[in-house]
């Protein structure tokens, strides 16, 4: 019980903090403009005046946080799930294309780890460009393969998927391939004597001991999903998704609707993690492995 | 030759008697070249069955050497006759260069009792290999089945774009990769490393702040730059902003784990010695965490690049490589977003290059890079 | 050092207690320790795990607060006899820093307590000698063998001249033909420098070997049971562990252990 105490309350107190220095942003960045607009209008104004107002702008510099969790509100519990203002609607189609290209990345990078580990060729050959392949900015080509993809008559989920998959296949492959690594080779040897075969070296030992890193992984991987998700969105005219309304959001200066939305984003990665971490979290135990 | 590499040489002598077959019946275009070259991959791939091993039996890997050469003849013979209209049995010839590069890297790593210089030619030419080969098939596969230009450009037409607007692609890099990303990294990184030793200190912040810096390196934070861009205006600024904020949580998180990476031995010894902090932390402390800081390096390196670039798409002067490659597409240059691509590439990975050679350098004690041998 | 300071004891414990508090209620490491061990002596500690025999090294070296009872270093609390760099500290493990050589490992608590470049060279090179390294200081420690790596942590402790050489279990990880040898030359270290050495172990044959006073110790609550004198000569060549007398010791240390035992 005190341990839970303990772990919570420093966590507690920075997320306080941080909370009270935006609200006195909110206040010192909103300020310059709402004081002109006092001044033209000639109103007489107190220091408590200013404050209450900062924190009430249309298009403030830095919205309130209670401001964007009623933006939140309004877009999802208020708004038909089909409107176009519906946040849900707008997530839901993130959350989409998230997790169809973190299926496909999971299900490369197991692939490739499978094969880099069982053949040196495809190791020396094909591991030094997947590393470099993370080193080249594919965020910044997004919306080029999203063009392109269109041209060719690939639309709506499958292109932003694919840019999901290119991210999130890369931690599948590194944290595999060192899972299929990790065991001891103590046990490889026991294997070796009990004359076991490639195949069953691979199910009996490998594959299980893989696992633990397998979830690892994919924890980093359906993150940075969901992050190729939203670039992906930012050239498709606008039309849907998170990515649509900050990137509409900044078109038409609706700071509340940009924070909304990368609000929304964030509770969605942070759900996403959650649910991963949950699934390996009772896996693990299953499997005995529970650290 | 084990019963794998028995098997791809076959296929690849299968494949290349194929090209040697659709040459001759092809009604249209009986091309001279490509039978005679599709007869001589055949009776590589075959010579196994033969008893036909002994030709050229000397020097240092001879049988891989036989499949590399055919298989690069091959290419040579297939760029040669390269143009819009490729017939069948190119098609067939291109599998069986495939397929004896593939047969040629599997003997390769097979081969033991290699010199150590040898060793590293053969690990570092294998992967060289393989990307020439995907570029080739990628000039391949666009000129000879015609793709348009505007979905993507051979890689040759690319490399002429490339050489003829090097003025550009330098005014571009100057303001994305080392105004607004080489800025924003080092002011990024250099804030948290300092911000984390000083959180180091207070226990209690550091237990609050780890969960939520880890929480925070999760979030898809390149949403923040429209943000930034409506703060900061459009120039490199606001660029740098995004990149500052995206560097942060990385650094700040291995920061602090490598300072708590030392063991509880050595913290203990220097106690004995009656050490100051300052001194537990110089010749102790920072130096255990130096892969930790050195693996944020890298990550936020691939991370500069990317928001600085993502940035751009929010707002931006009229240079920069995210500006560039999003105009260039939208007037179906892709030649040149392509140009811009390789540009963003090549300063990806020369400054991960880069940070990986340094970290051999300072963390050459940990165990993934020691050499017993000295 | 003056006449007086030689006549007090190196370490003395009165009343000594330490308990931790667990989960499942306080564990007492170690009750009610009396000690007294004199300048020069070479005193092994000896008993079964969770005796405390660790604790009460890391108590000496003030690394663990006492919670009852007094304990002093040559008349001095613990703190400021390590504050003063009275302790060689010798762990389980050699402890070397991965990325500095053997020689600037030794040298590490000489830069700690401020001695100048060419008295650190000097220094260095001596106990290199004397612990037999002689040659390996530009090697780095994931180069040498265990047992260097051990010979090199033991130079590192000698290297400033520490009154105490406090030592846990330092060959424990070692085989047994390399712990011989390291035994043997452990013994004439301390003959030639004449230091008062702590050493925890938990084999009966080294403790007897070693020691001029053998404290064996015994588990929950952690306390002294019996402390044995050792007559056997200076002279120690490895055969004696076969001769009667050397025998006779080690029986009356298993008995000791064997008595303080509860078999629970």
């Amino acid at each position: 019980m005190t341990g839970m105490v303990n772990r919570i309350a420093p966590i507690a107190v920075v997320v306080a903090a941080i909370m009270i220095i935006w609200y006195g942003f909110t206040v010192h960045l909103n300020a310059p403009w709402q004081i002109e607009r006092y001044e033209k209008a000639g109103t007489e104004w107190q220091m408590s005046d200013l404050v209450r107002d900062t924190m009430a702008q249309g298009r403030p510099i830095l919205p309130a946080p209670h401001q964007i969790v009623t933006e939140i509100w309004n877009t999802t519990v208020k708004k038909k799930i089909t409107s176009k203002r519906s946040l849900i609607y707008h997530g839901s189609i993130t959350l989409s294309s998230t997790l169809l290209g973190f299926a496909m990345g999971t299900i490369l990078g197991i692939g490739l780890a499978v094969s880099i580990v069982e053949n040196r060729a495809m190791d020396k050959s094909l591991m030094p460009w997947i590393i470099t392949s993370q080193t080249i900015p594919i965020l910044a080509i997004a919306p080029m393969i999203i063009v392109v993809l269109n041209a060719v008559g690939l639309s709506g989920l499958v292109p932003k998927a694919l840019i999901s998959t290119y991210l999130s296949f890369f931690p599948v492959v590194v944290g595999m391939v060192k899972g299929l690594r990790s065991p001891d080779p103590m046990l490889m040897d026991l294997m070796r004597t009990y004359k076991a075969s490639r195949l069953q070296t691979f199910w009996k030992l490998r594959l299980p001991a893989s696992v633990p890193f397998l979830f690892a992984s994919m924890k980093v991987a359906i993150a940075i999903s969901l992050v190729g998700a939203i670039v992906g969105e930012l050239p498709t005219g606008a039309v849907a998704g998170l990515g649509a309304r900050l990137l509409a959001g900044s078109y038409y200066g609706q700071t509340i609707q940009i924070w909304s939305a990368l609000i929304s984003a964030a509770c969605m990665a942070a759900l996403l993690v959650g649910v991963v971490g949950l699934i390996s979290h009772f896996a693990l135990r299953r499997m005995g492995l529970r650290t | 030759m084990t019963g794998f590499q028995r098997a791809i040489a076959t296929l690849g002598g299968l494949a290349a008697a194929a090209a040697l077959i659709i040459a001759i019946l092809d009604p249209g275009g009986a091309d001279m070249m490509l039978a005679t070259g599709g007869l001589v991959l055949a009776a590589v791939g075959m010579r196994h069955h033969f008893g036909l091993n002994s030709g050229l039996n000397f020097g240092l890997m001879p049988q891989a050497r036989i499949d590399l050469l055919a298989s690069l003849g091959g290419m040579a013979l297939l760029l040669s006759i390269l143009d819009g209209d490729m017939p069948a049995a190119s098609w067939a010839l291109l599998v069986a260069c495939w397929l004896f590069g593939w047969l040629a890297v599997e003997k390769a790593m097979a081969a033991r009792h290699l010199s150590k210089a040898l060793a590293s030619v053969v690990s570092l030419a294998v992967p060289v290999f393989f990307g020439a080969w995907i570029i080739f098939v990628w000039e391949m596969m666009t000129i000879g089945l015609q793709i348009p230009t505007v979905l993507l450009p051979p890689p040759s037409m690319i490399a002429v774009r490339f050489a003829a607007s090097t003025s550009i692609l330098w005014a571009d890099f100057q303001q994305t990769v080392i105004k607004a990303a080489l800025s924003g990294y080092i002011l990024g990184c250099g804030s948290a490393f300092i911000a984390a030793i000083l959180i180091d200190r207070v226990p209690f912040l550091q237990r609050g702040l780890l969960p939520v810096g880890n929480f925070v390196s999760a979030l898809p934070i390149i949403g923040i730059a429209p943000i930034m861009v409506m703060w900061f205006g459009f120039d490199w600024q606001s660029k740098a902003a995004v990149v500052v904020v995206m560097t942060f949580f990385p650094m700040l998180v291995n920061t602090l784990a490598g300072l708590q990476a030392t063991q509880t031995m050595e913290r203990d010894l220097l106690r004995t010695y009656a050490s100051s902090y300052f001194q537990l932390l110089v010749k102790l402390r920072l130096p255990t965490a130096a892969p930790f800081i050195f693996n944020a390096l890298k990550i936020n390196s691939t991370l500069a690049l990317i928001g600085a670039i993502v940035a751009e798409f929010f707002g931006t002067p009229i240079v920069g490589l995210g500006f560039r490659i999003s105009t260039e597409v939208g007037r179906m240059n892709l030649d040149m977003a392509w140009a811009e691509i390789v540009v963003a590439a090549l300063a990806g990975s020369l400054s991960y290059g880069l940070l990986s050679l340094l970290e051999r350098q300072v963390t050459f004690w940990h165990p993934s890079n020691r050499r017993k041998s000295s | 050092m003056s006449q007086d300071t030689n006549s007090t004891p190196a370490i003395q414990a009165d009343k000594l207690c330490l308990t931790f508090d667990a989960n499942d209620g306080p564990v007492h490491a170690l009750k009610d320790v009396d000690l007294t061990i004199e300048k020069g002596d070479f005193v092994s500690f000896i008993g079964p795990s969770g005796c405390g025999k660790t604790t009460l090294l890391r108590v000496i070296a003030d690394l663990e607060h006492p919670t009852g009872g007094t304990i002093s270093v040559n008349g001095m609390t613990p703190e400021e006899a390590r504050l003063g760099g009275a302790y060689g500290y010798v762990f389980q493990a050699p402890a070397l820093l991965a990325w500095r050589t053997i020689e600037r490992n030794i040298g590490l608590p000489l830069e700690i307590m401020g001695i100048s470049r060419a008295e650190q060279a000097e220094r260095v090179q001596r106990t290199l000698e004397l612990v037999g390294l002689d040659g390996f200081g530009r090697k780095f420690p994931w180069q040498l063998s265990g047992g260097m790596q051990q010979r090199a942590s033991i130079a590192r402790a000698l290297a400033f001249d520490a009154d105490l050489l406090l030592m846990d279990e330092p060959f424990g990880a070692l085989d047994e033909i390399v712990r011989d040898h390291l035994n043997e030359q452990l013994l004439q270290l301390w003959k030639k420098t004449g230091k008062t050495i702590c050493f925890v172990t938990h084999s009966i044959p080294e403790a007897v070997y070693l020691s001029t006073r053998i404290v064996v110790m015994s588990p929950r609550p952690g306390r002294v049971t019996d402390i044995i004198e050792s007559d056997l000569p200076d002279e120690r060549p490895l055969d004696i562990r076969e001769s009667k007398r050397f025998l006779e010791i080690a029986q009356r240390v298993r008995n000791g252990l064997r008595e303080g035992h509860s078999y629970d």
